[in-house]
């Protein structure tokens, strides 16, 4: 929380009318989850509660985990004032190399990843070089690697169509679960150790907020008014405890959930509260103004596609495995849903804006308008024109009220 | 002349934002065939009005009556406005660099035949428009091959071809020399002549007394008088008492306690060749800066005063460097503005939106983005601390903004500016280099300026400013080094420097 949504705390207000101003300020802040919530709800009634089922909700989150950590990378892609079109097939082409390196070379799943990841960084910085260098457009430079990697998966994968992955630890990733505590036999069918990593986050969130809040006292700050910071610390507990307990009653946090939320914690780490997160943002808002303050635009470009090549590795282990297969026409529109996620999550065109949270939050919600119509029977064309739909929608929205608050 | 009805009236304006009434009740009155001055301080609310004025801001957005002739005007565009001759010539030009002068002075205003452009009948016609701003340039040629001055007389230009009655100039000699600045309000006179009402909006005090029929001073958003200049009401010292609602007796604050100690930066057959433009931008500098000096460095825009500083301040423009850059008598070689910055330099630009600051970002993350490890741990950066480090600043630099979590891009120039100078303090610099720093800025915040740039070098520190206004150049520095063409043709201490011998060097 940043101390321009609140007001001395001291002054005396009535609860509602301190909710409403919070809210009015952080519209847009709270604009993606308002959103996400109305569209589970509405396929929560449409499907007669099917589409908010565990067991849904469970599948939904790891079919959102390949683009989300894509979507990741390319927000900081598109803060920098860049794109990278060719991660879709990047991350098709190395799953195919982490499928071959496992089936063909018969390597085990602990080599194959730090591999494929160690691959994916090279690549990014295979695109970063042309344009950090030379300035030619990441638009036309990617594109390049957009047909080259397309290229690359249909030669590796051409004499044998698609490699079945037999490797059960490599294929846990995209579809098992993590292991439960051995040994405690009460509460059948809950998973005890989602349950206890749940309790832990909420524990520990809890801790970190009141230690924020306290410290900008010290510090004479404004902070929220009493009343709306515990609304606030209830609410996100609340919702974090129902997904758990949601998750829990039915297998548990999966690995892929796992890994999209570590990753998603360090990326917003990153971005929030360290000095290179900044940089990052400088170099997106005034790449001429950051370089005369000290910071080489160059260098932060390298690091984003760099990070970009990773995580299009770990996009491509995460579909490989899920498919347990690699296929000739893995990661095909892969960038574009990734981009489509970034933009309906707040990031802007122009450069320097965009949350990593923000882009994570405009994947689910393509995912859950994907998930939501497929239960409703919704015709795949009508569903491209929905997303398409809400896709114009939350941009029209976003710079509508970015301009009202200017 | 001004027999008839005003050709403007605006009456009672009154123009709010979200939590600011920008103008809280403004009256202007501008006589057909004069040139009528606005000047005011930064945030005072002249851009505001002739935003109004040109239908920026439409009928129904604002309160009060606009009057063209006469007339009741509701502007809804600046369509509106334009047709009915209005014109503004923004400080920012408005005009497409890669395209052609007669392109240009058309954009927007084709001229037909039926669907087709007659390309022929538009460079006649952009010849005779160039002919009458006195410009002296092949139409065919790129905007982006002229200079400032020229571009500003080819918006001149494309006003005219609209059969312009108001011309609005805002800010129009700030980024021109002493020349094309003179030639630009000789140009205004002649329009006048011929029937052309003009509004100028400026900061520079001596053009608008030389250039004004009339002047309208406003203050917070509010008329507070309009002069005659044929009444000998305007005077520089009239102008400044209603402008800041004070009297300042010196624009430029006295130092009586100078002392100069040991030289910190110094070149020595310092040569700088731009592989892009594929000529040499310095040619054999030799200068020096002393411990608690202000040195001035005096000269024509493109003499390559700006190139010096970049190429001290780690090359960023990537020029190819040969001589010695000795820093407190070591040679030193900077790669990227990082080394320099680390070695104790820092450099406020020219152009603080163009490469100063980032204006999408609020004031804190400007003020420390050039000095982020002071307020990190192992790079993870102390928010709160960063709050109080900005509002430290806040208040130090009288930065007028309601919050330092405001965007820059919503604060006044002369705030921005402040930002601009607390971001590189907080680096803290043994050598600041300050390119044109009170362009564009009015009267109380370059006092303001003058004040710190003074209780800067008494603390010890060494001022290298550039500048293009001599009065200033003269007031502030110890010393004075004229650069022309790449070299550096004079140095002169300041008891004998005079803008006469400033001049003669600098067109060396």
């Amino acid at each position: 929380m940043s101390t321009q949504n609140a007001q001395n705390v001291l002054q005396p207000a009535s609860f509602m009318q301190n909710l409403q101003r919070v809210l009015r300020q952080n519209i847009r802040e709270y604009g993606m989850f308002i959103a996400l919530f109305a569209i589970m709800v509405f396929f929560a009634s449409t499907t007669n509660g099917v589409f908010v089922s565990a067991r849904n909700i469970s599948n939904l989150i790891n079919q959102t985990g390949y683009i989300a950590v894509l979507a990741i990378g390319m927000t900081l892609v598109i803060v920098i004032r860049h794109v990278d079109l060719s991660v879709g097939f990047l991350a098709g082409f190395l799953g195919a190399i982490a499928a071959i390196a496992l089936v063909q070379w018969g390597l085990p799943t602990i080599v194959v990843i730090p591999l494929v990841l160690a691959l994916g960084v090279v690549a990014g910085l295979i695109t970063a070089f042309p344009v950090a260098k030379l300035g030619i457009p990441s638009f036309v430079a990617s594109l390049a690697g957009w047909l080259i990697y397309r290229g690359a998966l249909q030669l590796v994968t051409e004499s044998t169509g698609t490699i079945i992955i037999p490797d059960a630890a490599f294929n846990a990733i995209g579809n098992d679960f993590i292991p439960d505590i051995p040994g405690l036999g009460a509460w059948e069918g809950i998973h005890k150790l989602t349950l206890v990593l749940g309790i832990v986050a909420i524990v520990l969130f809890i801790r970190s907020e009141i230690s924020n809040r306290r410290k900008k006292m010290a510090y004479n700050f404004d902070v929220l008014p009493f009343d709306i910071f515990v609304l606030k610390l209830v609410f996100i507990s609340v919702i974090v405890a129902a997904i758990t307990w949601v998750l829990a009653s039915y297998q548990g946090l999966s690995w892929t959930m796992a890994i999209m939320l570590l990753v998603t914690g360090i990326y917003h780490f990153i971005t929030t509260q360290t000095v290179l997160g900044r940089h990052i943002y400088a170099v997106g808002g005034n790449p001429e103004a950051a370089e005369l303050s000290g910071i080489s635009v160059q260098r932060i470009t390298y690091l984003v596609f760099g990070s970009m090549g990773l995580l299009s590795a770990l996009s491509g282990i995460l579909f490989a495995s899920r498919l347990k297969s690699a296929t000739t026409t893995a990661g095909t529109l892969f960038e574009l849903d990734a981009i489509a996620a970034a933009y309906v999550g707040g990031v802007s065109a122009a450069g320097g804006v965009g949350k990593v949270t923000g882009s994570i939050i405009g994947a689910l919600v393509m995912t859950s308008l994907t998930s939501g119509m497929n239960l409703m029977g919704v015709g795949i064309a009508y569903q491209y024109i929905v997303r398409g739909a809400v896709l114009a929608a939350a941009v029209i929205f976003d710079v509508y009220t970015r301009r009202a608050r200017s | 002349m001004a027999t008839n009805a005003p050709i403007l009236e605006m009456r009672n304006i009154v123009k709010e934002f979200p939590g600011v009434k920008a103008l809280k009740d403004v009256t202007f009155s501008v006589a057909r065939g004069e040139i009528h001055c606005l000047v005011g301080e930064n945030g005072a609310g002249k851009s505001t009005l002739m935003k109004v004025l040109s239908g920026v801001y439409p009928y129904g957005d604002y309160s009060g009556d606009i009057l063209v002739d006469g007339e009741v005007q509701k502007f809804r565009s600046i369509r509106d406005s334009e047709h009915k001759g209005i014109a503004i010539i923004y400080q920012e030009l408005a005009l497409v660099p890669d395209m052609t002068v007669y392109e240009n002075i058309f954009l927007g205003n084709e001229i037909r035949n039926g669907a087709l452009v007659n390309w022929n009948e538009t460079i006649k016609r952009a010849g005779e428009m160039l002919a009458k701003v006195g410009l002296n340039v092949n139409p065919a040629a790129k905007i982006r091959d002229l200079g400032v001055g020229k571009q500003q007389l080819v918006e001149i230009a494309k006003a005219l071809s609209r059969d312009v009655k108001l011309l609005i100039l805002d800010e129009p000699t700030a980024a021109l020399n002493e020349n094309d600045s003179a030639n630009l309000l000789e140009l205004m006179r002649e329009l006048r002549n011929q029937g052309v009402t003009c509004i100028l909006i400026s900061h520079k005090l001596k053009e608008v007394i030389s250039v004004a029929d009339s002047v309208t001073v406003l203050r917070d958003g509010q008329t507070i008088c309009t002069l005659d200049a044929h009444k000998g009401e305007v005077s520089e010292g009239a102008l400044i008492k209603y402008m800041v609602g004070r009297e300042i007796e010196n624009i430029y604050p006295r130092r009586d306690n100078k002392q100069f100690g040991d030289v910190m930066l110094e070149t020595k057959g310092w040569n700088a060749y731009d592989p892009a433009l594929g000529r040499p931008v310095l040619r054999d500098v030799n200068f020096n800066v002393r411990r608690g000096e202000i040195i001035g460095l005096a000269g024509l825009m493109g003499s390559g005063r700006t190139e010096l500083a970049m190429s001290i301040f780690g090359n960023p423009t990537h020029y190819q460097l040969t001589g010695d850059l000795l820093m407190q008598g070591q040679k030193r070689n900077f790669h990227n503005p990082k080394d320099a910055i680390e070695a104790g330099i820092a450099y406020v630009t020219e152009d603080r939106k163009g490469n100063g600051l980032v204006l999408i970002q609020d004031v804190k993350k400007n003020i420390t983005l050039a000095n982020l490890e002071a307020i990190a741990k192992r790079s993870v950066i102390d928010n709160n601390a960063e709050v109080k480090v900005s509002n430290e600043y806040k208040t130090s630099m009288n930065i007028k903004t309601p919050s330092v979590e405001q965007r820059v891009s919503n604060l006044s120039g002369g705030n921005q500016q402040k930002v601009c100078l607390s971001k590189w303090l907080f680096a803290e610099p043994k050598v600041l280099i300050l390119d044109e720093p009170t362009r564009g800025i009015d009267v109380g915040a370059k006092f303001e300026i003058y004040t710190l740039m003074n209780r800067l070098v008494e603390q010890g520190m060494s001022i290298i400013m550039i500048s293009s206004e001599l009065p200033e150049v003269l007031g502030m520095s110890d010393r004075v080094y004229i650069v022309s063409s790449g070299r550096v043709t004079g140095e002169l201490p300041i008891e004998e420097a005079t803008q006469e011998k400033i001049m003669q060097l600098a067109t060396n």
